[in-house]
């Protein structure tokens, strides 16, 4: 089997959120990120392979510096190598142009057998990037996939669908998202491989390394275009009745009955 | 902790990685584990991942080769969020001390690897039903026939039993010379003739197993023999030296978490007009729980740094630390739920957990009572 490429997300930490007032994007550089938690699954699916078919795993993501340590948390979990997708030109970039970058780095990783990502991000939450990424490189995509073997060359996938489970033969290469439900135990990162990586880096590839189209990227690469963030927020009003216990639930009821909560 | 103590960088990610353990795989369960008292592995595996069964493992079998110290932090961290997943880790040390302390290179080999990786988990058993305190009242008999050892008798009150692959085994090989006729053995969970008997139900430590152990014409190779026969209460004892210092850091760890719960109660608890925090036999009481903490703290990590020097007479020490920090966590928990008042008498909160579970550090890996006995027998040596 190739190799099995595993493409992770940091997202802002909850709570930490900063909007940019001018693009209305997300200003991660300067967020405190955590590894998006949907990509724990997909990182476990991808180092039980490893276990199964002595494969190796590389895990990619694409973002400003302060994404080192969450990759460097990939490797304490037991991935071989960790790659970082960084230039200013990448910045703003939607799910399309997120997609082509990555897309752009796999296929300079080739050969492979799988790339897995988390079905979603927690900030984005869009599930476009691993289908559009399966598109840009022409292989099969599946979503939301629960289990994952290898059987006479062909990957056999097990999806969990709305209404019950699906299962599906494909021929490698393809990319998978994995349901953030597929298991109940996920590792922690190993003491060895966390004191290892206090001295390794990860691979930096910039836009001069990987022959990108500048025009496919950053804002003016993404179709999408944000109006407005805001916050959303709920106002509740009270309402204050006042008189005798009697004239109270008098009125009480007929609040009630005007909004159709009770009949007489 | 007021006192700040300088860890190296290496302890703190060590520090780091067990509060994560314990954050993720133990707190959101530990009051249901209590409650049903079930065992569930993946609080196990998850710290058999991270390779934290390893830590006194020396690096040339596969470990992190580091010393009491580090050990004590991490089970110090552990039992903050739950002293019964604790009991389990630092049982499988207390059963892989034997191997490391007097395992041969063969036995070394074979098995330290494995329990470094969390693999292969270990128990070490001593009690019998009639040798409790009294140690060399054990009536386990293993006879040497060619080339095995055949046991036979029971162990009880054994921690990990049924959970282990690996068994430390003290045994009579020469009964007529009563302490020197005991050895120790390595039986693993498969050997014919080896059983696991009933699963105890304990007052606190629920998360953990505790069962008797059967030997009926067990036959082990005699490869499996520890040192050399008639040195099994060397190694038993040698090994409990070892491990005392694990209960006194499992003792910090609950008194630590019984000490932050009630404080945070005293201080939103609102009574005659005021948190309680503001009464001074309210808040004297918490002092007084720091004044203890802190030095109990201060006790245990001195005394394993002494052990990690490579100290030869650590036998008084080792059961002051015992002795001292299990005390003290029995008197802190028991403050604790006075503290809360009806609510820390109540099973929705932990206190009362933290309490169960201290009792048993004034009972295991040598009572109290005994450790006193050790501590005096030690004293003499050193003002003769």
């Amino acid at each position: 089997m190739e190799k099995i490429i595993v493409c992770i997300k940091g997202v802002p930490k909850p709570g930490s959120i900063k909007v940019d007032p001018e693009t209305h994007t997300l200003k991660r550089e300067s967020m405190e990120l955590i590894l998006n938690p949907n990509d724990r699954p997909a990182l476990e699916m991808a180092l039980r392979l490893k276990n199964t078919y002595n494969t190796e795993v590389v895990v990619i993501s694409m973002g400003p510096p302060n994404v080192i340590p969450l990759l460097k948390y990939t490797y304490a979990l037991g991935a071989d190598q960790i790659i970082l997708l960084s230039d200013r030109a990448f910045a703003g970039s939607d799910t399309l142009a997120t997609s082509y970058v990555l897309a752009k780095a796999i296929e300079k990783l080739s050969p492979f057998s799988l790339v897995l990502m988390g079905l979603k991000s927690i900030d984005g939450e869009t599930a476009q990037v691993p289908p559009e990424t399966a598109s840009l490189l022409g292989i099969p995509s599946l979503t939301n996939v629960k289990d994952l073997f290898m059987e006479r060359g062909k990957w056999i996938a097990i999806r969990e669908m709305d209404y019950g489970e699906e299962e599906i033969e494909v021929t490698p290469p393809i990319v998978a998202s994995v349901s953030p439900l597929a298991f109940d135990y996920i590792r922690p990162p190993s003491l060895k491989r966390l004191l290892e990586v206090k001295t390794k880096e990860p691979l930096i590839c910039q836009v001069k390394d990987l022959n990108l189209d500048p025009q496919r990227l950053g804002l003016q690469g993404s179709p999408t275009q944000v109006i407005e963030v805001f916050e959303k927020k709920i106002e509740t009003k009270g309402l204050v009745l006042e008189g005798s216990p009697e004239e109270l639930v008098e009125k009480l009821i007929e609040i009630l009955k005007d909004k159709g909560l009770i009949k007489f | 902790m007021m006192l700040k103590y300088p860890f190296t960088e290496e302890q703190n990610t060590l520090i780091d990685l067990v509060t994560q353990i314990g954050e993720e795989y133990i707190k959101p369960y530990a009051l249901k584990w209590d409650e049903e008292e079930t065992y569930d592995e993946r609080p196990i595996k998850a710290l058999a991942d991270a390779d934290l069964f390893g830590i006194i493992i020396p690096q040339e079998y596969g470990g992190l080769g580091w010393g009491s110290f580090e050990m004590c932090l991490a089970v110090e961290k552990l039992s903050y969020y739950c002293a019964g997943i604790t009991t389990i880790y630092a049982a499988s040390f207390l059963g892989s001390y034997p191997i490391i302390l007097f395992g041969n290179e063969e036995q070394k080999k074979k098995y330290l690897p494995e329990i470094a990786k969390g693999k292969k988990i270990c128990a070490f058993s001593l009690t019998e039903p009639q040798a409790g305190s009294d140690a060399f009242a054990i009536k386990t008999i293993a006879k040497k026939e060619k080339d095995y050892y055949i046991l036979n008798g029971m162990k009880h009150f054994i921690t990990n039993g049924g959970i282990a692959d690996i068994y430390i085994v003290i045994a009579m090989t020469d009964p007529a010379k009563g302490a020197r006729g005991a050895s120790a053995f390595i039986v693993e969970k498969n050997d014919p003739g080896f059983s696991v008997g009933k699963k105890e139900k304990k007052l606190g430590l629920r998360a953990s197993v505790t069962t008797e152990l059967f030997f009926n014409d067990c036959k082990i190779p005699k490869d499996r023999l520890l040192g050399k026969e008639g040195m099994g209460f060397i190694i038993a004892l040698k090994t409990l030296d070892f491990g005392r210092c694990g209960v006194g850091a499992q003792a910090l760890g609950i008194a630590q978490a019984a000490m932050e719960v009630s404080l945070k109660h005293a201080t939103s608890r609102i009574q005659f007009g005021q948190p309680i925090y503001n009464f001074q036999a309210v808040s004297h009481t918490f002092a007084e729980m720091a004044i203890k903490i802190e030095a109990a703290r201060a006790l245990v990590y001195n005394a394993t740094k002494y052990i990690d020097s490579g100290a030869k007479d650590i036998s008084g020490i080792s059961s002051i630390v015992k002795c001292f920090a299990s005390d003290v966590a029995m008197w802190v928990t028991e403050r604790a739920i006075q503290m809360m008042g009806g609510f820390g008498y109540m099973r929705d909160y932990p206190v009362q957990k933290y309490f169960r579970d201290a009792k048993c550090l004034q009972i295991y890996e040598g009572t109290n009572e005994i450790q006193r006995n050790i501590i005096a027998r030690e004293l003499i040596k050193y003002y003769k």
